[in-house]
């Protein structure tokens, strides 16, 4: 009988020795990227800051038969003699493409940083310096409007850089290392592109300067990183080194157009100060309106209460006021607005699972990559199967993340134009079921976000556009559900975020890409 | 029921309990066909915690606190191998903020104890148990929102030996436990730990706890005083000013004093109870609580023998 009993014993030695924790991440199951047209002719592409593709020179490679070449493919050869498990993982990770693996880099810099201070000992709360990232509070403060700003200059001096380059390939047509000598061994799928310069080294050369600017404190992560990068294309037979400088060049020129864009964009500007905070507050009352009030203890300043002034991409500040900035919310001494608030203590009161799934998936909030980050983990996951070449991903990327930065600049214009009370605000018992963000409640970034996102994502990939819609519709009432917005904000975001990216359909439909 | 002595050491987490320990944690056993079964009451509270190793409190969590109605229980299928069960529903609050609290059953914990070997050992007697157990969230409730969340959501396997002295009316008893805890799914698709991960699966590191108890055990009345250490293999720090995430590495050590006392009237009849605080922790709160709990010892015997019998040696 005792037997019997040590079987119990057994079987749990059994499971804990035999189940592995492992479990699979979606993102390094990506295939190798094999796009389904070169997009050869994306020199001609319209680019955004850049005034032409050949703003920035970059001189005529050497040829393929020069003692210098032969030398740099010799390099390749002396890598490719003895290549590392840890070198093989490297070069699959990145042959997943170069656009994927910086925006994936990006997002992870924002969870990172997506933290809000800590409070001082007198209540008042710290603000982060980018002279000084690494001090606490450390910079920055990456909530969505900083990161919306971060993805958006990113991809969109990712997709100057690679237009740039694909004019230089195209008229010097210098094939790459694994066509040149058969005795190079192709760790990556062939491709017929010209390798100078190397579209990799371009987005890892663009990237690591903006993310100087977005992200200071991070560099030795991010140096790493591009050398990693830069390192996987020489492995796998993709580039000789003159491909990669040639591409790192050019990418850091072409970064410098939207560092100057980002340095007087406003957004420096966008915290505000006491004088300005005060103000929201005194011109609510003077509309006879009842004012935010952050309901965080002690009170922390509105988030970024001056980011409705930043310059957008797809459109100006006027045309933002005049035709996108949505009218005001329903007063709060409205008969809807105390039927909105009843309608968000009933969701308080009544979660259901599903409703509390929602409110979880979309809840992006401190230590995630914020919604816009998880737009671009939606459309990335989405353009993997598109088999888009590298400039396509970044022009697509572009469209998606200048859509959301604006998106971003215009529901905080509504939010500190109307300065609308959270729900929670104006009735003590609804209780959140996600965190509280510390603004005001019109309209919701949710909605805005998701929705801009879902229409331009719909323009791209027209197949998803209902699933898209359907997403940004769930998203926008994730907020209402998890009892932090009125349905209004919700519904008027969506239809502000609608708009914003009709305006980067309008961009997609010109910039010679279609 | 000198089963449920205890500790309800459910191991308070952070926020939220994982239910673990019931008589499960002592050397006491159930004689054969004999069933102890009751309910209990736990409170538990905190406004303190560490994030990672930095003792602070939140102004936005004010007190959180946990309230726990649960039926325990412990069956006798021989004198030396108990089942044992545990279901807590879960109630959570904080205190401050908006963050609405969270209610609704939790884990259901099925032990299996073995009383492997008895021997007469100088003065007294020296006792080892060999105790399996298994627990599982009965509720879809999810574990990624604490520090309100009712549990932690992942299935448990746990093993563990234990050692047990009895002298006259004193008694110690040490235990050590290895938890192993299955990953948990949760309903984002993303999420970061100290880097990104694109899944929404969490790997559960595991947990070791030590259990070192000791005091008066005698006929109708058991007083002791316990000392657990709880550290989680692996998992990761709460960044500074971050929220608390299910894979953290929670680390506490407790102190406890508990009692039973049967009735004298009626010596089926027991009341038990607790009370506990944590002395130490990391990617915890800093709880400190109660338990109680009433229970009746039915003997399914064909003969009815007085409870005290299954005190004996």
């Amino acid at each position: 009988m005792k037997k019997l009993y040590i079987i119990p014993f057994i079987l749990i030695l059994l499971f804990v020795q035999s189940c592995s924790k492992d479990f699979t991440e979606r993102n390094l199951e990506y295939p190798a990227l094999q796009p389904a047209s070169l997009d050869i002719n994306a020199g001609t592409w319209k680019p955004i800051l850049l005034t032409a593709p050949t703003e920035f020179p970059v001189a005529a490679p050497v040829a393929t038969t020069s003692p210098d070449y032969i030398i740099q493919l010799n390099e390749i050869k002396s890598f490719q003699t003895r290549v590392s498990e840890q070198e093989k993982k490297a070069v699959n990770y990145w042959s997943a493409g170069a656009v994927l693996r910086w925006n994936e880099i990006m997002r992870e810099l924002v969870a990172l940083h997506n933290l809000p201070p800590y409070q001082n000992p007198d209540g008042t709360y710290p603000v982060p310096s980018p002279n000084n990232p690494l001090a606490y509070p450390q910079f920055p403060f990456a909530n969505p409007p900083y990161a919306s700003r971060a993805y958006a200059y990113v991809s969109a001096a990712q997709y100057d850089a690679l237009v740039a380059a694909w004019h230089y390939k195209k008229l010097y047509n210098r094939q790459a290392p694994y066509v040149v000598d058969a005795a190079i061994n192709a760790m990556v799928p062939k491709s017929d592109l010209p390798s100078y310069p190397s579209e990799d080294a371009v987005v890892a050369g663009v990237t690591t300067e903006l993310l100087k600017l977005m992200f200071p404190g991070d560099q030795e992560y991010i140096q790493a990183k591009a050398e990693e990068h830069k390192r996987a294309r020489l492995i796998a037979g993709a580039n000789v080194r003159s491909d990669l400088e040639a591409g790192e060049a050019l990418g850091k020129l072409v970064a410098q157009k939207f560092v100057a864009r980002a340095r007087t964009d406003r957004a420096g500007t966008a915290g505000g100060n006491p004088a300005t905070w005060a103000q929201f507050e005194a011109e609510c009352i003077a509309r006879g309106e009842e004012p935010w009030i952050s309901q965080e203890s002690p009170k922390r300043p509105p988030m970024l209460p001056l980011f409705g002034k930043v310059r957008p991409f797809l459109f100006d500040s006027l045309t933002m006021v005049t035709q996108i900035r949505p009218p005001a919310p329903p007063s709060t001494s409205s008969q809807q607005f105390k039927d909105e608030t009843a309608e968000v203590l009933y969701y308080s009161q009544n979660p259901t699972r599903e409703r509390l799934r929602i409110v979880q998936f979309w809840a992006d909030g401190v230590a995630t990559t914020t919604p816009p980050g998880h737009w671009n983990d939606i459309a990335s996951a989405d353009f993997v199967s598109q088999n888009f070449s590298e400039v396509r991903w970044a022009r697509n990327m572009a469209l998606l993340n200048m859509a959301m930065f604006d998106a971003a600049i215009v529901t905080w214009d509504a939010k500190f134009t109307y300065f609308n009370p959270r729900p929670s605000q104006v009735d003590v018992r609804i209780k959140t079921l996600t965190g509280l963000p510390n603004f005001p409640s019109y309209i919701s970034g949710h909605s805005t976000f998701s929705a801009a996102a879902a229409t331009i994502l719909g323009h791209i990939i027209p197949s998803k556009a209902v699933t898209y819609e359907e997403m940004a519709q769930e998203a926008a009432l994730s907020r209402l559900y998890g009892s932090i917005h009125y349905r209004s904000d919700c519904e008027v975001g969506i239809t502000c975020g609608n708009k914003i990216g009709v305006f980067a359909i309008q961009r997609a439909l010109t910039d010679g890409a279609e | 029921m000198r089963k449920i002595s205890h500790f309800i050491v459910i191991a308070f987490l952070l926020m939220g309990t994982i239910s673990s320990a019931q008589t499960d944690m002592d050397a006491i056993m159930m004689e054969k066909n004999a069933l102890c079964i009751g309910p209990m009451f736990g409170y538990s509270s905190w406004k303190n915690y560490w994030e990672g190793t930095l003792k602070r409190d939140n102004e936005n969590l004010g007190k959180v606190s946990t309230t726990m109605y649960s039926v325990m229980g412990a069956y006798g299928i021989t004198n030396k191998l108990n089942v044992l069960f545990g279901l807590p529903y879960i109630k959570t609050k904080a205190s401050a903020g908006q963050l609405k609290g969270q209610k609704g059953l939790q884990d259901l914990s099925l032990w299996v104890k073995w009383k492997a070997y008895s021997k007469k050992l100088g003065q007294g007697r020296l006792s080892l148990f060999a105790i399996g157990g298994y627990s599982f969230p009965v509720s879809d409730y999810t574990a990624d929102f604490l520090p309100l969340s009712l549990g932690l959501e992942s299935q448990n396997l746990s093993l563990r030996g234990m050692l047990d002295y009895q002298r006259g009316a004193w008694f110690g008893t040490l235990s050590g436990t290895y938890t192993r805890r299955n990953n948990i799914e949760i309903d984002r698709d993303a999420y970061y730990t100290t880097e990104m991960h694109y899944s929404n699966e969490v790997e559960m590191p595991d947990v070791i706890t030590v259990n070192l108890r000791g005091g008066y055990r005698n006929k109708g009345l058991i007083a002791e005083a316990v000392l657990e250490n709880m550290v989680t293999q692996g998992g990761f720090d709460i960044s500074r000013n971050n929220m608390p995430f299910p894979s953290n590495k929670m680390n506490a050590t407790r102190i406890a004093f508990n009692f039973k006392y049967d009735m004298p009237f009626h010596p089926p009849l027991s009341l038990t109870g607790n009370v506990f605080t944590t002395v130490d922790g990391r990617n915890m709160g800093q709880s400190s609580g109660f338990n109680a709990g009433i229970f009746y010892v039915i003997d399914f015997s064909r003969k009815q023998k007085p409870t005290r019998e299954s005190e004996k040696k």
